[in-house]
């Protein structure tokens, strides 16, 4: 037996202050009424820091700064100048990834491994990528000369927590908007991080404000009348609540909602390669992900072989320490969140789908859930209809490209799918035929700044990414 | 064995007589997806492998070297000088294991076996008119009988990649059988020379051939192209002979060869073995890297581990 010892990455790359304040004007200053909450690492349960909860009086203020910030200095100035901000953002978090990457695993858990190879390359991508629109913005489409909209509010998810950032702030500065942001509750760290790089750039104050807190922060900001733009990645249900608030007011809003992804495999496919992609597909991140492809729709000819290869390609997976260099799936960010994948995946053992798991230990503390996959199940299971966002994979067949397709749409959402087939003519008949915002083709979960992301239905409206990004911050 | 593999594998070894069913179960075999099966190979290098698993592992490759010498220039005190050096890698340290075997031309097999006589160590000949296999069959069975008659006990042939890359199968299929055969009780390693068969279909296809027509190891590379052993080719051909064994219950050896030269690539060899096939194959018997530089690499550490300090290259014998 070849047992890999223990490779942990150092914790101490990183310098956690004990607690922190909010990120308003340029400096982290105490919250008006004093609140806070606890950080903690998911894979111990370990406090890791205090963070201020912001309530409706330092919201005021954030927008306030950022509106400030919007009319005298942002706004105003020349794009070549913001691209010179969001160019030396973009060096600084390259030269911090390594603090920025464990920083990240140890609030959100996951494994160092994607952290530092997907998160952090992806987060500086992004903000070179929109720092060179900066200065171009009049040949993006959108008109010779397009302004920006103004303040934005902006509330991201705890599954990708600085990778959401980047994706938010980095297209609204370069179109000239200034934003408030609010991390997730059970990951702001590396957003503070974030706001110290800021600093560090000499970024004018006010035109990246971080507030921390809940849900009640979040309505705060997005309720605010001093915004003009509202950016939210989050649940449907939240995503429905924020459409109702701002609806009948001058905001413009883009959501990124959730998924249930169809990942197809045809039997023509390049089966080791396709079973990689399922892998990736959903214990990624540990399925903590919108596009997550949690429904394997496998041609039934040739779903016994895919099951096979599958399960045996699942008992190599390493779950376990998020800082170890060999973990493939870390912990579960959250106990709310272990409690719903649990109380989904039991309701599909009790509707009677099969389940399985490799055998594999699970630590004692913290919150985790081992790999899993159900077989048997049908369209009427509720593990093939809810967005489960846990490492939970649903396994259905069906016969023709036709009932593919048709399987695939039959959801309420439409975020993302994969196809695997070695028939180029088929990826291209099935992708025009499939409801989703993003179609991978003997691929899956592969991002990249050029490219426009977002849904169909209920998985949200606007585009993040690419060109195509800019348009949610611009007066167009 | 279960009867199902038993029947597959008589059904198997039908394939051979007709080139029509040869080609027809090859071609039906499941794509590789290039991009697909780079990044899953690039995935594995990824590990980390530190302290004693790290210990563990250079081991393991040492005693899965094909200590290799295949020069115009090879002479009777070259070859034995190397023969020595699979014996006894590092002079200094009795507990360093040996290699497991030495590979070299037909014609200096004989001064190799005494050498090796009764260690443990292979003896490995290169034959079927090596690198580039372009020569009568009956000159290639003769070369294979002439390095068995002289004393090695595993056979490296190359495959006809002209008449594999024509889509004449069953000629490649017999030639593989007919060296089987010559072979005698010698293993017979099968180079596919993967740089020359391009893609990795063709790898997946010619790693299949040369399972069906029997041989024991299927080996990347003769080391004489410019593209030798590369992570992506081994993984092809690792699942190649992992989906042979299901099939048919035989377990077939897999030999990169060429251009690993540093104890991290060959760590990561080890552990995409370890992750595709499983323990079966983490073992001499089944899994060899063929190399030459490899050895000294894997000494240096070695020695850094057990003594905390490295030493020079002038601290390992050059052979």
């Amino acid at each position: 037996m070849f047992e890999y010892a223990p490779a942990p990455e150092s914790r101490s790359v990183v310098d956690l202050k004990p607690s922190y304040g909010l990120f308003i004007d340029g400096t982290f200053v105490d919250p008006t009424d004093g609140g806070s909450f606890k950080s903690i690492n998911p894979a111990s349960e370990e406090v890791l820091a205090e963070v201020a909860e912001a309530g409706a009086q330092d919201v005021e203020r954030a927008v306030r700064a950022a509106r400030k910030a919007y009319d005298k200095v942002w706004g105003p100035m020349p794009g070549r100048d913001r691209a010179k901000y969001l160019y030396r953002i973009a060096r600084l978090i390259q030269e911090r990834s390594r603090e920025l990457a464990v920083l990240e695993s140890l609030d959100n858990g996951k494994p160092i491994r994607e952290s530092r190879d997907v998160d952090l390359p992806l987060v500086a991508a992004h903000f070179f990528y929109y720092a060179g629109w900066a200065d171009k913005l009049g040949h993006a489409g959108f008109g010779a000369n397009p302004r920006p909209i103004g303040v934005a509010a902006q509330v991201i998810p705890w599954n990708f927590p600085l990778l959401m950032l980047a994706w938010k702030i980095a297209p609204a500065l370069a179109a000239g908007n200034t934003v408030v942001l609010k991390p997730a509750e059970t990951t702001p760290l590396t957003a503070l991080l974030f706001a110290e790089i800021c600093q560090q750039a000499d970024l004018p104050a006010g035109v990246v404000n971080i507030v921390t807190g809940a849900g009640e922060t979040g309505r705060a900001l997005v309720e605010h009348p001093g915004v003009d733009k509202v950016a939210f990645t989050g649940s449907t249900d939240v995503g429905r609540a924020i459409a109702r608030s701002v609806a009948g007011t001058r905001k413009k809003l883009t959501l990124e909602l959730g998924g249930k992804a169809a990942n197809i495999v045809f039997d023509d496919a390049p089966i080791d390669q396709a079973v990689e992609g399922i892998v990736n597909g959903i214990f990624f991140n540990q399925g903590h992900v919108c596009c997550a492809g949690s429904r394997l729709l496998v041609q039934e000819n040739v779903a016994d072989r895919v099951l096979e290869s599958l399960k045996r390609r699942m008992a190599q997976l390493r779950v376990g320490d998020p800082l170890d260099k060999n973990t493939d799936i870390g912990a579960i960010n959250s106990a709310a969140q272990l409690e719903r994948i649990r109380e989904l995946s039991d309701a599909g053992s009790a509707e009677g789908a099969e389940r399985w798991s490799p055998p594999c230990d699970l630590p004692d503390r913290g919150f985790w859930f081992a790999p899993t996959i159900f077989t048997g199940v049908t369209q009427a299971h509720r593990i093939a209809r809810e967005e489960i966002f846990g490492p939970v994979l649903s396994v259905l067949t069906f016969r023709t490209p036709a009932e593919a397709v048709e399987k695939a749409n039959n959801t309420p959402y439409g975020l993302s799918a994969g196809i695997w087939t070695d028939k180029g003519s088929r990826i291209l008949w099935m992708a025009d035929r499939l409801r989703a915002g993003v179609v991978w083709a003997n691929t899956f979960n592969k991002f990249d700044p050029t490219s426009p992301f977002g849904g169909y239905k209920e998985s949200g409206y606007g585009r993040e990414g690419g060109r195509h990004g800019l348009e949610g911050y611009l007066n167009v | 064995m279960t009867a199902t593999t038993t029947s597959a594998r008589s059904e198997l070894s039908e394939l051979g007589r007709s080139e029509t069913a040869l080609r027809t179960f090859l071609h039906g075999l499941p794509g590789v997806d290039q991009v697909g099966a780079e990044q899953r190979a690039a995935q594995l290098g990824t590990r980390s492998i530190k302290t004693t698993a790290k210990a563990q592992a250079i081991d393991l490759a040492i005693r899965m070297v094909d200590l290799t010498t295949l020069e115009g220039a090879d002479t009777p005190g070259k070859v034995r000088a190397l023969a020595a050096k699979a014996l006894r890698p590092d002079p200094a340290d009795p507990s360093c294991p040996h290699v497991g075997a030495v590979c070299v031309y037909p014609a200096m097999v004989p001064y190799v076996a005494e050498v090796l006589r009764g260690s443990g160590v292979h003896l490995a000949s290169v034959a079927t008119a090596f690198p580039s296999g372009q020569a009568p069959l009956e000159i290639k069975l003769a070369d294979t009988r002439a390095a068995v008659a002289a004393g090695a006990d595993e056979i490296d042939m190359v495959i006809n990649r002209g008449a594999f890359l024509a889509g004449r199968y069953k000629e490649v299929y017999d030639e593989i059988v007919a060296t089987k055969e010559a072979s005698g009780d010698a293993h017979l390693k099968v180079i596919l020379e993967t740089g020359e068969l391009a893609t990795y279909d063709n790898v997946r296809r010619a790693s299949w051939l040369a399972m069906l027509a029997g041989g024991d190891f299927i080996k990347t590379s003769t080391g004489k192209v410019p593209i030798a052993a590369t992570m992506p080719v081994t993984l092809v051909m690792l699942e190649a002979v992992r989906d042979f064994r299901e099939a048919t219950g035989r377990q077939v050896g897999v030999k990169p060869a060429g251009g690993i030269k540093t104890t991290k690539d060959a760590i990561k060899y080890l552990v995409m073995v370890n992750e595709t096939v499983g323990p079966d194959w983490l073992d001499p018997d089944w899994f060899r890297f063929g190399a030459s530089s490899l050895l000294n690499d894997l000494l240096m550490q070695r020695t850094k581990l057990t003594t905390g300090t490295y030493s020079g290259p002038d601290y390992f014998t050059l052979d």
